[in-house]
């Protein structure tokens, strides 16, 4: 996305984005005050196009807009070395998650082949119980368009017998799959009635 | 008996949620009210006329104030009555501002709660006695405790006006913390050259009595006549002998001593003196490092020593002073930073604390005022320093900034420039606090004069690079990560509460913060008061400060001695505990629990023994009321029966 050189903060600064990041992180964003530990101790400073401190800033300023098409929230590797260093013991590795799942529902994801690759994760982990990088692999890059992704790495990973051609067979698959299930039902039942209560909600 | 009732407004701080004229008239109905109102502000002058007035006019023998706290202007109200006529201790207040108003929205439920406060205060009246007070001579003797910057300050003008004094410290020598400092901010002047003078007069002046290496060990008494048990700490040198002539140290054999002077950076001896200025500049063996003591050999200082002045058998000894007053100032300890584990936990030697930093600066230092680094004894070329390490950090449980920092950061890598003039500094800031007379100045200069690079954030970590320490940080300015290869790194690390605070602030009986600094007694109008009367504090024991606020709050707390000593006698408090003898059942039960000992034995004729209480020690806390199996014993003015009407005027 391109960078904004001015903000109109009162057009731009949306004060229920705040809440919503808050009550879905269950951290304080206002706690922040810009010591940059965050950044300084991040890994993926170098691909983001703003440093985590400028994303609790911009939150701060109810940037929902940047915030949410920024490629910063799905380059994290949610490593959590924010959360553990935030000497305001904010978690801020969940305050980035809240941002993806938002992300999602507004429908704004910038990198949507890290969103996919999210989803097919998810995918393989409810249909086999755990990951099965075989067959993930070749899925996601085939979805992604690049169908060569990552080949190289194969010969050595295989040698080192890190990747198998049939997936695990684990106890309780099943069970597994029904995490999945009651989770996406509680997703479902969770955003119908909420926004017939939102008036209240937000009292 | 006829009592009159005066509701407060203050002006719309009461007012606003509560109906005070409905409060006045609805105590008007109560039995004995023969006068009530509700007046704008009762504490101004014209108010408190109107109470002298209405008790001239109305007979009044009782007043009751429903207003502020009492902690406010309770005394006020007191001498108004006094000053009409009225015993002081037929007054009751009744506080339906802090209690009540400020803190409820609800005008109809605010009025009867003050309705109910108001029916209180006149249901204890109706009990209350005149008390008399006795008058007491004041001890014209001062303690300090603590011979840092603060208390050296105090001591010195409490003896400029002619107080004896004694003066404790835990040490060997005074001078504390500034002691350890090679210079000062902004004026870059030496430390010890302003200090040393200070210190000089402290051991000239007659009237000061100096006890180092010496602890408070117990206090009793209250204000005007405290007694202090002080342990005098074996040092095993006689001082009165030593002349510090240094030939012991030279001597022993014992040379792998952590130097806490020099913050462990190089060696002492197990016999030693911390430094050349020291005041008194007298040997003490530390008894845990002395082979003498380890293993039962040696004896070389012993031998060596010209005046005889080492006693192996030297014990601790308890001296008790009888003083009037008390001053603390038992100044700080520095952060310890190797809870940070991403700076390294304390594990590189290369990666040191300010005051560290400041050892290695300092002429007298375990480098004689060279630069090196701990590790290989290199000199830096390159100098990283990390600000707000301990500071300004809830999830180290220290949010409170240490104030000092920032300066004595600039001042580190001005000197560091002087010092080594081809060097670079970098210092990681989150915000520079500078608010003194000429510090942003002094700040500034750092930054234009001497180059110093100042980079706005935190440091996320520090890890070794071959011989060098990487610093990985982030400049929150230019929204990047950014990287510095040190050859040293000082951390700013912040102040903290001395160990052993607490233990001291409960035998002093003053409050401390949950960071262990000491309460004042009001932190914008009383800051060198606590709590306790005749119990004064200086310097950073009460909370982070600079050398000039220590040394003015040492000269505050010394006025305030001052001021209470120019009385020959005090008041006492005429709330104190009473035994009624003929319920005395002599259990000996209140003895046990009194705190302050101000209960003892009485021996009747025939040989009867019943408690009594000493007035003058007593301070009314009322644990040996609550105690009493038959409530032979009674805290007056707050006897049973007066709490019980309260109560049962509330429920009744």
């Amino acid at each position: 996305m391109e960078r904004a050189h001015t903000l109109t903060i009162q057009k731009t600064c949306d004060k229920d984005f705040i809440r919503r990041v808050e009550e879905a992180s269950e951290q304080e964003v206002s706690k922040c005050y810009q010591c940059g530990n965050c950044s300084a101790s991040c890994n993926y400073t170098y691909v983001y196009d703003y440093p985590v401190n400028q994303i609790m800033r911009l939150i701060q300023l109810g940037q929902k807009d940047i915030v949410l098409r920024s490629r910063s929230v799905w380059l994290c590797a949610a490593c959590q070395a924010c959360t553990t260093r935030c000497p305001c013991n904010i978690d801020v590795a969940c305050v980035m998650e809240a941002l993806r799942v938002m992300s999602r529902e507004e429908n704004t994801v910038s990198l949507k082949d890290v969103q996919m690759f999210y989803d097919e994760f998810l995918k393989s982990v409810k249909t086999f119980g755990r990951v099965f990088e075989t067959g993930l692999l070749p899925v996601y890059n085939l979805k992604a368009m690049k169908p060569f992704g990552d080949m190289d790495l194969a010969p050595k990973v295989l040698q080192k017998g890190k990747l198998h051609f049939l997936p695990s067979r684990i106890k309780g698959r099943k069970h597994i799959a029904e995490i999945f299930e009651r989770f996406e039902e509680q997703g479902k039942k969770k955003q119908e009635p909420r926004e017939v209560n939102e008036p209240s909600h937000s009292q | 008996m006829r009592i009159g009732v005066f509701v407060c407004q203050c002006g719309t701080n009461i007012a606003s949620t509560v109906d005070t004229d409905a409060v006045a008239q609805k105590t008007l109905m109560l039995p004995d009210v023969v006068y009530s109102t509700s007046y704008m502000y009762t504490c101004s002058e014209p108010g408190q006329k109107e109470i002298q007035q209405a008790i001239a006019e109305h007979g009044l023998q009782g007043v009751v104030v429903a207003a502020c706290s009492p902690r406010m202007h309770e005394p006020t109200f007191r001498r108004a009555v006094e000053k009409a006529g009225l015993n002081r201790y037929m007054f009751e207040m009744a506080n339906i501002r802090e209690h009540v108003s400020w803190i409820g929205t609800d005008r109809e439920a605010n009025t009867r709660k003050a309705c109910d406060l108001v029916e209180m205060a006149v249901a204890k009246l109706r009990y209350n006695q005149p008390l008399f007070s006795s008058k007491v001579p004041i001890h014209k003797k001062v303690l300090v405790i603590g011979g840092g910057v603060a208390g050296i300050q105090a001591a010195l003008d409490c003896a400029e006006g002619g107080l004896d004094v004694v003066l404790v410290e835990k040490k060997t020598t005074i001078g504390g913390r500034m002691a350890q400092l090679d210079k000062t901010f902004p004026t870059v002047d030496c430390s010890s050259c302003i200090l040393g003078p200070k210190m000089v007069d402290v051991s000239q002046k007659e009237n000061i009595t100096l006890l180092a290496s010496s602890e408070v060990e117990n206090i009793s008494g209250y204000v005007g006549n405290f007694k202090v048990d002080v342990r005098k700490k074996a040092t095993y040198v006689d001082w009165s002998a030593c002349t510090g002539c240094g030939a012991c140290i030279e001597k022993c054999p014992s040379r792998k001593v952590p130097d806490s002077f020099n913050e462990e950076l190089g060696n002492a001896r197990a016999i030693n003196i911390p430094f050349p200025q020291a005041i008194p500049k007298k040997a003490a063996i530390r008894r845990e490092y002395c082979l003498h003591f380890t293993k039962g050999k040696c004896g070389v200082c012993k031998k060596i020593c010209p005046v005889d002045a080492v006693d192996y058998e030297m014990q601790d000894e308890i001296l008790t002073e009888d003083v009037g007053a008390i001053i603390v100032a038992t100044g700080y300890d520095l952060f310890d930073h190797s809870v940070y584990g991403e700076y390294g936990g304390g594990r590189y030697p290369d990666v040191i604390s300010g005051l560290q930093y400041e050892r290695i600066l300092s002429a007298s230092g375990p480098y004689g005022g060279h630069i090196k680094r701990p590790s290989d004894g290199k000199e830096p070329r390159d100098i990283v320093f990390v600000a707000c390490v301990g500071s300004r950090d809830a999830s180290v449980d220290r949010p409170y900034c240490s104030g000092i920092c920032c300066m004595y950061i600039a001042k580190q890598a001005i000197l560091t420039k002087d010092h080594v003039p081809g060097s670079n500094s970098y210092v990681f800031y989150m915000d520079i606090r500078s608010p003194g007379k000429n510090y942003d100045e002094f700040v500034r200069r750092a930054q234009e004069e001497y180059g110093v690079q100042y980079i706005r954030g935190r440091v996320g970590k520090i890890y070794p690079r071959g011989d060098r320490m990487v610093v990985q940080g982030a400049d929150t300015l230019l929204g990047m990560q950014v990287e510095v290869e040190a050859d040293l790194v000082v951390l700013a690390t912040g102040v903290e509460s001395a160990s052993g605070s607490r233990e001291l602030a409960e035998k002093l009986r003053i409050s401390y913060d949950q960071y262990g600094f000491y309460m004042e007694s009001h932190p914008k109008l009383r800051p060198v008061e606590t709590n306790t009367a005749g119990v004064y504090l200086a310097g950073v024991c009460q909370g982070p400060k600079d050398i000039p606020a220590s040394v003015a709050q040492g000269s505050a707390a010394a006025a305030k001695v001052q001021a209470l000593f120019s009385r020959d006698t005090i008041e006492t408090n005429p709330q104190v505990a009473l035994v009624n003898e003929r319920s005395c059942i002599s259990c000996g039960k209140c003895i046990q629990v009194c705190p302050y000992g101000a209960i003892q034995w009485k021996e009747l004729r025939g040989g009867e023994r019943k408690a009594e209480v000493l007035p003058s020690v007593c301070q009314g806390c009322g644990l040996c009321n609550a105690t009493c199996p038959c409530k032979a014993i009674q805290l007056l003015h707050a006897t049973d029966n007066q709490i019980l009407a309260e109560v049962n005027e509330l429920f009744g």
